[in-house]
This record gives structure tokens, C-alpha cells and sequence, in this order.
């Protein structure tokens, strides 16, 4: 099946074509053209999936345990999906917002760069091999921050590498406990042996370490400082990007470990989870409505999402399970598309302060609309797509006699409502106040107009959202397959080391 | 900074980092060593220079941008790609290939070593990159 190594070097390819283009509108319709092929090889691999299972490749020819194997489930290929999906709109976005003094060229190297990273990360199934995708997401995340070359991007690059790069190194401490103690680095073989091993003690150390790895990644309470310090500085459209992205990567790295083999001592890190869960999502939520910059309101909502991701992890059940699942897709469509609209108010405005905005119902009511759209998911009004994620989530708990989480969840869904009323009313609803400086005595700039071309991946979005709420029964379906297969690998294992089941 | 040790030992540690950087990316098949580690030592040794003398002056002299460095990596990653496609085998297999070399013995080349060299080129090109971008103050 070399199908499966397409969304790897698709990427790879066109990076290829970007360091050979000179001109900068090539390199967009370039950019367009090549995230919709990418969209187009994930729904052919859906529907291999759906056909035959879980999809693998033995990279090289080396058999499954020893050489490095790719490997699509369900719930890969639902990120998959969801990745390109995010990135065809994206793409289109930078033509319009990704201009100025930047570097185009060097912007569409990196953006792929940064997709083939994601990608690797979502089909690989070996646990070395992800480590060597993460370093490329974040070699390639940091130039693209520091893309615009200022002092302010320079100063939350760093700090974004730091810090991740201490994440990086604990996993790879914790890789390195664990080929020690099993001689294994393939994920279905550490299944295999970690399932059967009565070793607790080494595997606890190593999953402490790839806990807080992910647990940095993912930006969970209380590993997320890189998170608000760095996102707001980039230009949107790179932001864009991480929001929909980066975060998730640690999500779906902590699912797949967490279910397939962490499962040592399982009462004891679930605890862990929900506690982690329980705090992520107030304490993101708390510091969202704290402040006035569209852009820190965002990032900070991002961190109190992840821990609804979390909490479905750390109940796991299958419902609980697919309820995260669900929930990934919707925030990863909606969030993206909050950050886009910060970017169009801003280019309607000049700033991001709420303060300094106002009247934007009467300037540009279709903005207004599309800002409804992911307001009202991320809130979880029915029927859009938050909604039924929160909905199998809360199920989920109170099934489970977990009433605790769900009442701090429900509490959070609050915070999240005062937030997006927050920009609604002060961007939407309020007079536009009619002054030339802002609060912090910047001059504002001259607003500009906004044409077609930078509407048109909001609304691509906010079909998605509406789409994922109308049809959340059949998507459901999906998930609930990708579930079960998570909560019993027994066929991931199977299939991974070729295994015949009798 | 400016040393006049360093910048007397700066010719023979730098030719003698890029010696070791071959020799690593050489030996790295089956032994400790290989792209990524060569790669670094190499440019380790222009880091060295730039510490040794002045940034720019290093900078200039470069006949290879940083970015040429990565492309060219790139390049090479693709093409250790192709053998195993032309053979119809698995991607990415090995292709070996014995040369004769008459006295010297047979020397045995496989598809790896282009991907070892595609690796070795690209951490060249993103070293260098990260380094000339932190080190620039405007």
C-alpha cells in the first residue's frame, strides 16, 4: 500500500516545487492546488480504510518490528481529513492575508514543511519515528513565527522553542527507558509486550516522561505557558495554522500512547488525566475572559478546549473516547476559523484590541455572520458541531459517574459563551469609537476593504462546521468505529505485525 | 569576539571538523555516525569561523547560501527515493551496488548513502539558517 506514504511526500514534493519557483502568485496557486490534491489523497484513503481496515506500509521493506511502519486506522485518517481540510483553507487565506514584508516563497517551504510533519505524526507507527516528526513540526513552526523577522516574533520564537525543546527531550529520555526495557520501538510490538509485562516501575518512569512531553505539546495545565507568550506574535495566518494544528498533535500523541500501551497502571494516570483535564479547561477558560486582545482571548480558549479533549481520554469509555475524538474535529474546524475572522477584523481595523474596535455589524455584516458560526459551535449551540461534541461528552461522564468533571466541564462551557459575547459584543454590537489613537497610543491604521478572496476560507469552514452538526449522526458512526478501535487495539496489533487472527 | 588563539587555530579545527564530518557521514551505515551528526559537525565548523572572526565576512564568503544547502538536501532525499522505485521494490529499500576498484577491493554503494547525504546537506542548510537569523542584529 505505498497510498499511504502519499500524505508524507506529497508535502515533500511540493517543497521541492517552492525552492524552484520564483515568483510569489505561482507559489500561491501552487499552494492552493497542492492542499486540495492533499485533501484529495486523504478522502481516497478514507475510503481505503473504510474498504479494508487499517492500512500499512513497512517503509524500506524491513518487516514490522524491526524496520519503521506506517500505519492509517480510523483515527488517523480522520485527522488525516481533517488536517488537509484546515490547510486547503488556509491556503487560500494566505493569499490574501500573508503580504507585506514577508517572504512568500519562504513562507510556502515551511507551511508544507510544517504539514508534513503533521502528517508523519498522525500515520507513523513507530515511536522513534515520531519523535523525528515532531522535531519537524517545530524546526518548521519556528521559522515560521519569526517569519516577519521582528523583535516581538524573535522573542515568542524562542520562547516557544525553549520550551518545547525541553519537551522534546523528555521524550526522548522516555523513549529511551523504553527500547531499554522492551528492545522495541514499534508501537504495536510495545503493545504486544507492555500488555503481557509485569514491569510496572520502568514503564511508570517512562510514561511520566512522555506524559509531560505530550502534555507540553498538547499545552495542558500546567505545561502551557509557550502557548499565550507565542501565538499572538506571528501573522494571522501562520497562527491560523497552529491553532487548528499543533496542539492537536499532542492530543492525538497522548490518545494513541495512553490507549494502546500506557495501560500499566490505568486507574492511577486516568486520575492523573482528569485532574490535568478538570484544570486545563477552567484555568484557560478564567484566563480568556481576563483578556482584551482578540488574538490572547483565542489562544487562551485553545488551552481550555484541549482539556475537553483530555477529560473524553482520561473517562475512557468507548462513548467517552469518541466524544474527544468528535470534539478534536469540531475545535480544530471552529478554532481555525475564529483566528481567520481575528485576521479580517483586524484588517478592517487595524488592531486586535477590543477597545479600539467596534460597530463591525453595520460595516461588515456577512464578517458578523461568519463569526456567529464558530462562536456558536465552540459555545455548543445546537445544531452545529459543538454541540454534539459536548453532548457525547457530558453523556459520557454522568454514564460513568464522573460528575465532577462534568460539572467543571459545564462550568467551562460558560467561560467559553462570556468569551465569544465578549468579542461579539465589543467588536459586533458596540459604536465604533471614533478616535485616531488607541488605547496604548498607537497610531491606527487606515482601515482597508475586504474582497471575496478573504471571505472564502471562513466560509469554507463554516460549512464545515454546519456540515459536522447536520451530519453528525453518520460522522458519529465513524468515530465510534475509531473508538473501539482504540479502547481494543487487539486488530491494530494484529494487523501492525501481520499477525493471523483464527 | 575577537582571540588571536582562536583565530590562529580557527583553519586547522575547522578543516579538521569538516575531515570528521565526512568520515561520520561515511561510517554512518552501520556504525555510530551518519547524516544528521555529520551534518552538524559541518557546520560546526563554519559557526566556528563566524565565532573566530566576524559573522558578515563568513556569511559573504559562503558559495552556497543556506537555503541552496537545504534544496540541495532536498534533492538528494528525492533522488535516494528513485532507486527503489525503478526496481518496482518497496519504498525507500535499499539498492546496493558492488564497484570493483582493482587493488582497493570492491566497495559496496547503496541507495542509503544518497538519503545520508540528503540528510547531511539539509542540517547543514538549517543550521546555518537558524544561526545567521538568531546571530542578526539589526
Amino acid at each position: 500500500m505505498a497510498t499511504v506514504a502519499l500524505p508524507i511526500l506529497f508535502p515533500f514534493l511540493l517543497i521541492l516545487v517552492f525552492v524552484v519557483i520564483k515568483s510569489s502568485r505561482a507559489a500561491q496557486i501552487v499552494g492552493v492546488l497542492g492542499s486540495a490534491s492533499l485533501l484529495a489523497i486523504s478522502l481516497f484513503l478514507f475510503i481505503q480504510v473504510n474498504e479494508q481496515g487499517i492500512l500499512t506500509l513497512n517503509v524500506g521493506g524491513w518487516e514490522a518490528p524491526m524496520g519503521i511502519t506506517l500505519v492509517v486506522d480510523h483515527l488517523s485518517v480522520i485527522m488525516l481529513i481533517v488536517t488537509s481540510f484546515i490547510v486547503f483553507a488556509i491556503s487560500i487565506y494566505a493569499i490574501g492575508f500573508m503580504v507585506g514584508n514577508h517572504k512568500t516563497n519562504k513562507f510556502y517551504i515551511f507551511f508544507f514543511a510544517l504539514i508534513m510533519g503533521v502528517n508523519g505524526a498522525f500515520t507513523t507507527g513507530d515511536v522513534f519515528n515520531l519523535y523525528v516528526w515532531f522535531e519537524v513540526i517545530l524546526i518548521s513552526s519556528f521559522v515560521l513565527i519569526v517569519i516577519g523577522d521582528s523583535k516581538e516574533q524573535l522573542e515568542g520564537g524562542i520562547k516557544y522553542m525553549a520550551l518545547n525543546l525541553i519537551g522534546s527531550l523528555l521524550f526522548l529520555a522516555g523513549l529511551g527507558l523504553l527500547y531499554g526495557e522492551t528492545g522495541t520501538l514499534n508501537m504495536a510490538h510495545l503493545a504486544q509486550i507492555l500488555r503481557t509485562s509485569e514491569h510496572s516501575l520502568l514503564i511508570n518512569s517512562s510514561t511520566t516522561l512522555f506524559f509531560i512531553a505530550f502534555g507540553i505539546k498538547a499545552a495542558v495545565f500546567p505545561l502551557f505557558f509557550w502557548l499565550p507568550a507565542s501565538y499572538h506574535t506571528p501573522n494571522i495566518t501562520v497562527t491560523a495554522l497552529f491553532a487548528g494544528l499543533l496542539t492537536k498533535v499532542g492530543v492525538y500523541a497522548l490518545m494513541r500512547f495512553f490507549t494502546l500501551f500506557f495501560i500499566q497502571d490505568q486507574v492511577f494516570w486516568l486520575n492523573v488525566l482528569l485532574v490535568v483535564a478538570g484544570f486545563t479547561m477552567v484555568v484557560g477558560g478564567m484566563a480568556a475572559s481576563a483578556h482584551y486582545d482578540i488574538r490572547r482571548i483565542l489562544s487562551y480558549h485553545i488551552i481550555s478546549q484541549i482539556g475537553y479533549m483530555i477529560m473524553g481520554l482520561a473517562i475512557f469509555t468507548p462513548l467517552a473516547i469518541a466524544g474527544a475524538i468528535f470534539f478534536m474535529i469540531h475545535n480544530m474546524v471552529a478554532k481555525t476559523n475564529t483566528f481567520l475572522i481575528a485576521g479580517m477584523i483586524n484588517k478592517l481595523k487595524g488592531t486586535f484590541y477590543l477597545k479600539d474596535i467596534g460597530g463591525l455589524i453595520k460595516q461588515s455584516p456577512l464578517l458578523a455572520v461568519l463569526f456567529i458560526i464558530p462562536a456558536f459551535a465552540l459555545a455548543g449551540v445546537p445544531p452545529l458541531s459543538g454541540f454534539f461534541a459536548k453532548f457525547i461528552l457530558f453523556k459520557a461522564g454522568a454514564e460513568s459517574e464522573h460528575y465532577a468533571i462534568v460539572a467543571v466541564a459545564v462550568f467551562t462551557a460558560m467561560l467559553t459563551l462570556y468569551s465569544m459575547v465578549k468579542i461579539w459584543n465589543e467588536a459586533f454590537l458596540k459604536e465604533s469609537p471614533t478616535k485616531e489613537f488607541s488605547a496604548k497610543g498607537v497610531l491606527l491604521k487606515i482601515p482597508n476593504k475586504l474582497s471575496f478572496i478573504h471571505f472564502l476560507p471562513s466560509i469554507i469552514l463554516g460549512l464545515g462546521t454546519v456540515f459536522l452538526g447536520l451530519f453528525a449522526q453518520s460522522v458519529y458512526q465513524f468515530i465510534a468505529e475509531a473508538a473501539n478501535q482504540l479502547i481494543d487495539p487487539e486488530i491494530y496489533i494484529n494487523t501492525v505485525l501481520n499477525i493471523n487472527m483464527q | 569576539m575577537n582571540s588571536v588563539i582562536l583565530q590562529l587555530a580557527t583553519p586547522y579545527v575547522r578543516s579538521l571538523l569538516i575531515f570528521f564530518a565526512f568520515v561520520a557521514l561515511l561510517r554512518g551505515h552501520n556504525n555510530p555516525g551518519g547524516g544528521f551528526i555529520g551534518g552538524l559537525l559541518a557546520a560546526l565548523a563554519i559557526v566556528f569561523s563566524s565565532f573566530a572572526f566576524d559573522r558578515r565576512p563568513v556569511q559573504r564568503k559562503l558559495k552556497i547560501k543556506p537555503g541552496g544547502y537545504v534544496a540541495m538536501g532536498l534533492v538528494f532525499l528525492l533522488l535516494s527515493f528513485s532507486p527503489s522505485l525503478l526496481k518496482s521494490q518497496m519504498l525507500m529499500e535499499g539498492v546496493w551496488v558492488t564497484i570493483p576498484m582493482g587493488i582497493l577491493g570492491e566497495l559496496n554503494v547503496g541507495s542509503p548513502l544518497l538519503f545520508d547525504i540528503g540528510v547531511f546537506m539539509a542540517v547543514i542548510g538549517v543550521t546555518l539558517m537558524f544561526f545567521f537569523t538568531l546571530t542578526n542584529r539589526k
